[in-house]
């Protein structure tokens, strides 16, 4: 008999995986005959005897695939111990190597969007998109073939979240896909599809009824999903009995993760106020009058991106990082790793005015006790000046020099006001990567640092 | 004359809907114009401003969810006490005896995809371009809604009175201690006090307005409670007035100039 607490599969798991291979089938079955239509013929490589054939063969192919790779998961769930289908063991600890350390995290979301971005043109297409998502089903799949991995994907309070990425996913395949088309448009003069064949219809029949099809597909999509899955309960509330982590609700996971790197008074309440204030005042700042009504990325190029910097890497890439990735202590771990509370993380951060003041061979000056608050004043100014000097040429000198250099145009277009909150906005949003990157090479804690008044930065 | 013809026939009827049924041109047009829900409508509009591929449907899917948090909500109020003594079974005996515990799951599950839709409608908002003049103003009344509707969230969330709520809860609102002046562990917190007395104590500053309490307890509950049932519930109904008014006033759904 298994007496192991922590088994990556069991017959439920397999039989329920079974199911979640059959959807890719059906969907894959939908695609093969759509393909069949649409995509045409290839023409085979010489070692395969040459001639041509539909596309559609290579997704029928896959599609008898996952079928078989259903069927076995139906017959075979009685024996779990036999059972060889799951991501490869020797996969996991690179996969994990790759996401459980938030410079490599970073770097790949980072990198994702990037790619994103310069191969628009490919990504945005059909077939690609559909390999993408796949890609993405196949992987989620396997991977529930790991215990680990089933504890943190499967949490209840989590499902929303997985089905959250897949459809900002297809969302921003439709941004790209329809600004794709746009940018083509205007590129040869044409009008954009929004202004195309814009026809007036009545409201009644034409939108009324599909807002009725859409209200009854939610209502039924909400009863379905809330009799199949219960929301989560867990024990009584014991204000004694700290649970390990301990997590704000999950779209708030971005503002915990910012703790990691700034202080509450900066991570939890100036830089949501910032946030929200920078959304608000964003049309005031976006002087840009081409694409207003319709999809294009080539002629907004820069509001897009840092909007979607944002959005994508910073706001949604956060909220994945300390929902799946954060374990107790608020550690990395990877998403095939035990939980183990006594895992250890070298801390040793350092102030930058303790950088400084070493590398002059003094001590820090210290406030003594005793002192007015003048000379408190005083002391810490000393300690901290190369820090403050830092952050107010930060936020006030940088945008001067920027205005006469890099947004020379939009400074003189903006106005001086216009253009001071637009850059310091600029600059709040890019602070947050620039202090990771200090925290990850020189493990500098405070630019700031004075715990004596609370006000670290 | 079938039943339906006859029922059309009657006075009760025709005081309610004070035209013929839409099935021609004409009376298409008046349904919009004497409906008071459909009067939320023009009459006629554009065809590639309603298409789904544009619009995505995450605006009226956000509304639509708001109103079915209502209504769930309203259905859980009769059942909940919002009390140390009995939130958390309550919640337990909606899930595990009562027929209509449903509507706790539906409730619990239509939040968490709200909060998804109302971000993907500012996404598609943003990615049309569509804050652009004339549609300033009614982008900076919906960045309130979505603030709103994170703080609905989040309220709500403490409402089952389990251990995800309060430390949830907890982590989310220690923040507040930190609040530059206003808050007990925030910078300058110090400069406000009279006679060398401190005005703000970790039972004064902006985590105790918060909380109603020095930690996450009965008052909190009570707090969350009114927040998440009538307050801004209130609020965000007056804003969604203000928001669809908008909507029509400047000038319906954003088509390319």
């Amino acid at each position: 008999m298994d007496l192991n607490p922590h088994p990556n599969l069991t017959p439920s798991v397999i039989f329920g995986l079974g199911w979640l291979y059959l959807v890719q089938f059906l969907m894959n079955l939908g695609w093969t005959i759509r393909s069949y239509k649409k995509d045409g013929d290839h023409h085979l490589p010489g070692v395969l005897g040459g001639g041509e054939v539909p596309i559609a063969m290579w997704w029928g192919i896959y599609t008898a695939f996952l079928a078989m790779i259903a069927a076995a998961h139906f017959t075979g769930s009685s024996t779990p111990e036999l059972f060889q289908i799951g991501m490869p063991e020797f996969l996991k600890p690179i996969i994990d190597w790759c996401v459980a350390n938030p410079v490599r995290f970073f770097g790949l979301s980072l990198g994702s969007y990037i790619a994103i971005v310069r191969l628009r043109l490919v990504l945005a297409r059909e077939t690609p998109g559909w390999l993408i998502l796949n890609g993405a089903l196949l992987f989620l799949t396997l991977s529930m073939t790991d215990y680990d991995f089933r504890q943190i994907v499967g949490k209840p309070d989590n499902v929303p979240i997985v089905a959250m990425l897949f459809i900002v996913g297809f969302f921003t395949w439709l941004y790209f896909n329809r600004a794709n088309e746009n940018d083509k448009r205007i590129a040869e003069g044409r009008p954009v599809v929004e202004a195309d064949k814009n026809e007036k219809v009545l409201t009644w029949p034409d939108l009324v009824y599909s807002e009725l099809i859409c209200m009854i597909a939610v209502t039924a999509f909400l009863f379905i999903w809330g009799c199949c899955l219960q929301a989560p309960l867990e024990e009584p509330a014991s204000a004694v009995k700290t649970p390990n982590p301990s997590k704000a609700p999950w779209y708030f996971l971005g503002l915990q993760e910012m703790l990691v790197y700034y202080d509450p008074w900066l991570a939890g309440v100036v830089f949501p106020s910032v946030i929200l204030g920078g959304l608000m005042a964003l049309p005031y700042i976006d002087f840009n009058k081409k694409g207003n009504g319709y999809y294009t990325y080539n002629e907004r190029k820069f509001s897009i991106n840092v909007f979607l910097f944002g959005f994508l890497p910073l706001w949604v890439g956060m909220i994945i990082l300390g929902t799946f990735l954060r374990g107790p202590n608020w550690n990395i771990f990877g998403i095939y790793e035990y939980w183990d509370v006594h895992k250890l993380e070298a801390l040793n951060n350092v102030d930058l005015s303790e950088y400084f003041w070493y590398s002059l061979g003094q001590a820090r000056p210290m406030p003594a006790p005793g002192m007015g608050l003048l000379d408190i004043a005083k002391t810490i100014l000393l300690r901290e000046w190369l820090g403050i000097v830092l952050t107010i040429g930060y936020l006030a000198v940088l945008p001067s020099v920027m205005a006469s250099t890099i947004f020379r145009t939009f400074a003189l277009r903006m106005g001086f006001i216009r253009y001071m909150v637009f850059a310091n906005l600029v600059l709040m949003m890019a602070a947050l990567p620039i202090k990771m990157v200090l925290r990850w090479a020189f493990n500098l804690k405070y630019i700031i640092a004075i715990p004596e008044w609370f006000l670290n930065v | 004359m079938s039943v339906g013809d006859y029922i059309r026939d009657s006075q009760i009827w025709k005081s309610i809907f004070r035209h013929p049924a839409p099935y021609d041109r004409r009376n298409r047009v008046v349904v919009m114009l004497t409906n008071f829900f459909l009067h939320l409508h023009p009459v006629s509009i554009k065809q590639q401003g309603i298409a789904l591929s544009y619009t995505w449907c995450m605006g009226g899917i956000t509304f639509f969810l708001f109103l079915v948090e209502t209504i769930t909500g309203v259905l859980l109020m009769f059942y909940y006490r919002p009390t140390l003594e009995w939130a958390f079974s309550d919640i337990q005996a909606l899930r595990d005896v009562n027929t209509l515990g449903v509507m706790r799951e539906i409730h619990r599950w239509g939040a968490h995809a709200m909060v998804i839709t109302v971000w993907l409608h500012m996404y598609r908002v943003f990615l049309t371009g569509s804050y652009k003049p004339p549609r300033e103003f009614n982008w900076v009344v919906g960045v309130i809604l979505l603030k709103l509707t994170l703080l609905l969230s989040f309220t709500g969330y403490l409402l089952p009175w389990d251990q995800l709520a309060i430390w949830a809860i907890t982590v989310g609102s220690n923040m507040a201690r930190a609040t530059p002046v206003l808050g007990h562990e925030g910078p300058g917190f110090q400069l406000l006090n009279v006679g060398g007395y401190d005005l703000i104590t970790n039972a004064s500053d902006a985590r105790f307005l918060l909380l109603g309490s020095k930690f996450v307890g009965e008052e909190t509950l009570n707090r969350f409670y009114i927040l998440h049932c009538v307050a801004i519930p209130l609020a965000v109904s007056g804003l969604i007035a203000i928001h669809f008014w908008r909507v029509r006033k400047d000038g319906g759904i954003s088509q390319p100039l």
